[in-house]
């Protein structure tokens, strides 16, 4: 699966469920964290979305925000394991 | 002055009298009521906050409430007993577990750690962690732990729909005691006190409408180490004075630790004093005895807790205001600030 596609439906997902307004910019680097976009039972409503559908499945080692705090870690972190679903 | 536990120290005595002139203001004078209703859960904190009570408006004039029910422990009980008792002030004990058993309390809980563990047995003990702020970048990514009748230990990350439904659905605890608590203010012409410490009160740690709900509030200002500093000069006894800091909220025994603020509340009272006064991570550092990128990562922490839980600070939110509410609501506070 393509990066971009990852990046335009996450990105979707962060907007409908945490943002509630299109005209807000949301920036593939932007922290996720630092701006108080996600609280934790937002990385819950988020990771529970990725593995859904991506069909992948997070380790708790890798609940991390090197891998979770913006849209272009999501992204890379997501391509990464669709690739070597195993790791 | 080189940053230390040091700087959280107080003038007990006087920090004692000027808390006692305010609840004194705030009880008679602004809330024109004649005493206070404390609930006593046999902790620190409303430990301290009765005991400030009573040194304000006198012993005839506090009611301590202990309000049990199926999760709570028979030691939390006994302690709040003798504090009432040491402090010779009127008690009564009213077991909110029925309220709660027919609000559906324990069974949308049972619904609800099914959703993440089905095998999960209505009788089982459990309880949500955190995990500590000290090891690496996780995410604030709650658990639920859960000890079978056999002793095995489970832990699960809980889909978030379950996770939101075992907290709304163990909120009720806090708000059936708030209902209760006021159910005797109302019969007694009595205050609520609510019995936050700043930490709590700045990172959300209550319930809206619960815990969150009260009349004044006379320890929010301060650190969790100071409020130990305040029960020590109260003659708060001992036994409550040395126990660990515990939630009461699950049925499997939990430190607010690893429940909600990920650190042991003396670390994290310095972290909290350091941010608040713009003091350098690395310095703080030094105090609690950890790498600065800990207490970077501590800040950042405290900072999102805030913000996140701003909300529940929030008064309703009216469409407009309404003037002539607002400037009594002022005139009133500040009389009763100069009484």
């Amino acid at each position: 699966m393509k990066r971009e596609v990852i990046v335009e439906t996450t990105t979707d997902f962060i907007r409908k469920n945490f943002l509630f307004d299109d005209k807000v910019n949301l920036g593939e680097c932007d922290s996720l964290l630092g701006a108080g976009i996600l609280d934790s039972t937002g990385v819950l409503e988020l990771i529970a979305f990725l593995e859904l559908t991506y069909g992948v499945s997070f380790k708790d080692e890798e609940l991390v925000a090197e891998n979770f705090d913006s849209i272009a870690k999501i992204a890379g972190f997501v391509s990464g394991k669709i690739g070597n679903p195993v790791g | 002055m080189r940053f230390s536990p040091e700087i959280l120290r107080i003038d007990v005595e006087t920090q004692i009298r000027s808390i006692a002139a305010a609840i004194q203001s705030q009880v008679h004078e602004i809330l024109r009521r004649r005493g206070a209703v404390v609930a006593v859960s046999g902790g620190i904190d409303s430990a301290t906050c009765a005991a400030l009570c009573t040194a304000a408006l006198g012993k005839d004039r506090v009611l301590a409430l202990f309000l049990p029910e199926r999760d709570s422990s028979t030691t939390s009980l006994e302690l709040a007993k003798q504090l009432a008792e040491s402090l010779d002030i009127p008690c009564i004990t009213e077991p909110v577990g029925e309220i709660l058993q027919a609000a559906g309390c324990y069974a949308r809980q049972d619904e609800a750690i099914k959703m993440a563990l089905p095998e999960y047995e209505s009788g089982w003990k459990f309880k949500i962690t955190l995990p500590s702020l000290f090891s690496g970048d996780r995410l604030n990514v709650p658990r639920l732990t859960v000890l079978t009748n056999s002793g095995e230990v489970l832990t699960r990350r809980m889909p978030a729909h379950a996770y939101l439904q075992l907290v709304a659905a163990t909120n009720f605890k806090q708000r059936v005691r708030t209902m209760v608590a006021y159910y005797h203010a109302d019969r007694l012409n009595y205050a609520v006190c609510g019995t936050p410490n700043r930490l709590e009160y700045d990172q959300g740690f209550f319930v809206k409408g619960g815990d969150g709900l009260a009349d004044f509030k006379p320890i929010a200002h301060l650190y969790k180490t100071q409020v130990y500093a305040v029960a020590g000069a109260l003659g708060v006894p001992r036994e409550i004075v040395r126990r660990t800091p515990t939630t009461e909220t699950y049925s499997l025994p939990q430190t607010q630790e690893e429940f909600y603020f990920a650190l042991p509340y003396e670390k994290l009272d310095l972290c909290l004093y350091g941010l608040n006064h713009n003091v350098p991570a690395a310095e703080v550092a030094l105090a609690i005895d950890q790498p600065a990128e800990n207490v970077e990562r501590v800040y950042r922490d405290i900072e999102t807790k805030r913000r996140t839980t701003l909300p529940l600070h929030l008064h309703s939110l009216l469409k407009e205001p309404v003037p002539e509410l607002e400037s009594q609501k002022s005139s009133l506070v500040q009389r009763g600030a100069k009484g």
